[in-house]
């Protein structure tokens, strides 16, 4: 069936000001996206998530390289018919009531009149703003417009979904919600493409998750991958343990703390635990428990998003 | 279908906008303007009324095109309402149409008001209501269509404040077409000859459209000079949006 997304060598820079000073957003980005998955784009501020979607949509031109979507060049309209796009930080003709406004996205479909009613009652319910349906979009909180904003996504019911920090601005019950929802439109068979800086949820989201910095992917793989740790590490809880076992302990645990009476410990690797398990029992002190920590993809992000030392920063 | 909801919210938007609080002005000035020379009463009260009629309607109709027309695509790349639109499957031509038809139709429905309180006006003071100034008025909606698409083409590409001064520039040298060609054929430098022609014809000549004055004093106007007026207007407009699809195809929306 071929991918979903296919992105090669994509480069994108933008020229402003009058002096036409250049920045580099995007500097060869190659990426895959399988069909019907939840793929993850991360990256910190400026990475270049906001241009790579943008160009997927049709809305930027790249300066090298090209995208497909659905196997078709980006910006075709039958592709365009089977996508859906939030934009970041989502903004209407404020003027417009909710449902006049996917009235109005409905008519960019050619959808059918007595079709158009039923899909976007149907829509607004999904979104919970079916209580506002006929507010104007000036009225609504931050929330509610990102609400709409994934409303009018999904109006042409798309094959894949581009969502540029879907999250950004809900509480948790609606973060939860859409949280919810994008495992459904997974479920229905569609292919989920966001962006996010918020990993908790692209943790408990995503199949696969590709890692942004400076405009070149730096790391991708699934969850799984990714957080299998290079090394092994540890958390123990211990008791009973004299001063002198203590100051050896320290210096083999990378974090060593108090509390009540018992001593948390982080270790990094099998080496330091079986020395760690050697040192407690001499001492005379006792395992109250031992646990392998699963490194989170935060640990993992801030990795690989800070420049390593030695490699030469582009700037 | 698609075009015609772009149409459609455009009108409507510029309606939100409080376009139509200019035909309060309009009427305003007539009322006042009919009352003033109404006391000179040196005969001529008429003719005056109708000169300023015909003249209000013109300016209030360029000001809305000029105005909302340079903004019409710009307002909405600033506001971000661009991105939710392009992405959908639709042709970047069908929305710059769109834009330019839904402002087309707020000036007509403008104009047609206007117009109607013209015409109870001239009619209240026993005037004659001539065929000529159907004709006059559809000039005038001809001329802000082409000033319309002038906007719209600078907006493309420059700042609503730039894209305003461009279109009246251009508006005073399409006024003046006609008496640059006049002064180029007449100097002896062939390299201001080149440049005046070519002017001429790329510049629109709005001197066409401005028949008010013949109107207003009973001056006789060839039919075929209004068909021809029309059909050259009309084309200027096409000509016009098709350049302007043609930038805003290639414009990165940032
Ligand atoms: N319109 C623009 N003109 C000039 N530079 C831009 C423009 N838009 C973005 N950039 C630059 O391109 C780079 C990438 O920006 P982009 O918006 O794609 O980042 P992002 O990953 O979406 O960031 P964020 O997480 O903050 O949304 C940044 O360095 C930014 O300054
Ligand atoms: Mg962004």
């Amino acid at each position: 069936m071929g991918y979903a997304i296919e992105i090669v060598g994509l480069k994108k820079t933008y020229r402003s000001g009058v002096r036409r000073r250049s920045v580099t957003a995007l500097n060869g980005l190659d990426l895959c996206v399988n069909r019907n998955e939840i793929f993850g784009f991360l990256g910190p501020n400026g990475a270049g998530k906001t241009t790579t979607l943008k160009i997927l949509l049709g809305l930027l031109f790249p300066t090298a390289g090209s995208a497909r979507v659905l196997g078709k060049p980006v910006g075709d309209l039958s592709v365009k018919a089977k996508v859906g796009f939030l934009p970041e930080n989502p903004y209407f003709y404020e003027y417009l009531t909710c449902r006049e406004l996917l009235d109005f996205y409905c008519r960019l479909f050619s959808i059918q009149k007595s079709e158009r009613g039923k899909r976007i009652d149907r829509l607004l319910a999904r979104v919970s703003l079916d209580h506002v349906a006929n507010r104007q979009v000036r009225k609504l909180s931050h929330g509610m417009l990102q609400r709409l904003g994934i409303a009018q996504s999904l109006i042409n019911d798309p094959e894949v979904l581009f969502l540029d920090e879907p999250m950004a601005g809900l509480d948790p019950v609606g973060r939860r919600t859409i949280r919810e929802m994008i495992h459904e439109l997974k479920a229905e068979g569609k292919t989920i493409f966001f962006s996010s800086h918020i990993l908790q949820d692209a943790e408990l989201l995503c199949d696969h998750v590709g890692i942004l910095r400076e405009g070149r992917l730096v790391n991708t793989g699934t969850l799984q991958e990714m957080l299998t740790p290079k090394l092994a590490s540890y958390e123990a809880v211990v008791t009973d343990i004299p001063e002198d076992a203590i100051e050896e302990l320290s210096h083999i645990a990378t974090k060593l703390e108090k509390r009540e009476e018992r001593f948390h410990l982080l270790i990094n690797g099998t080496e330091n635990l079986r020395r760690m398990e050697r040192i407690v029992a001499q001492s005379g002190g006792l395992m109250d428990s031992l646990s392998k920590t699963r490194g989170t993809l935060e640990d993992h992000f801030i990795e690989f998003i800070n420049p390593q030392p030695g490699e030469a920063v582009n700037k | 279908m698609k075009t015609w909801a772009i149409c459609l919210n455009t009108f409507r938007e510029t309606v939100r906008d409080k376009v139509f609080i200019l035909l309060v002005v309009f009427a305003l000035i007539m009322i006042i303007a009919s009352r003033i020379f109404g006391f000179l009463s040196i005969g001529q009260e008429l003719k005056i009324v109708e000169d300023v009629g015909l003249a209000s309607i013109s300016v209030f109709s360029l000001l809305v095109a000029v105005f909302v027309g340079t903004t019409l695509v710009h307002k909405e790349i600033d506001k971000r309402t661009v991105y939710t639109i392009v992405s959908k499957p639709i042709h970047r031509y069908q929305f710059v149409i769109g834009k330019y038809a839904g402002l087309n139709l707020t000036i007509l429905v403008n104009m047609v008001v206007m117009g109607l309180f013209f015409y109870l006006l001239v009619r209240l003071m026993h005037g004659t209501w001539s065929s000529g100034f159907d004709m006059a008025i559809a000039l005038i909606y001809v001329e802000v269509m082409v000033v319309t698409g002038l906007a719209l083409l600078f907006s493309t590409f420059a700042s609503p404040t730039l894209s305003a001064i461009f279109t009246f520039l251009v508006y005073i040298a399409g006024h003046l077409s006609n008496d640059m060609m006049f002064f180029g054929a007449r100097s002896q430098n062939i390299f201001v000859n080149i440049i005046t022609t070519g002017l001429y014809y790329i510049l629109p000549n709005l001197s066409r459209f401005n028949v008010k004055n013949e109107v207003v004093h009973g001056l006789p106007i060839p039919p075929n000079f209004y068909v021809y007026s029309i059909l050259y207007g009309l084309l200027y407009c096409i000509m016009l949006v098709i350049v302007s699809s043609f930038i805003f195809e290639r414009k990165n929306l940032k």
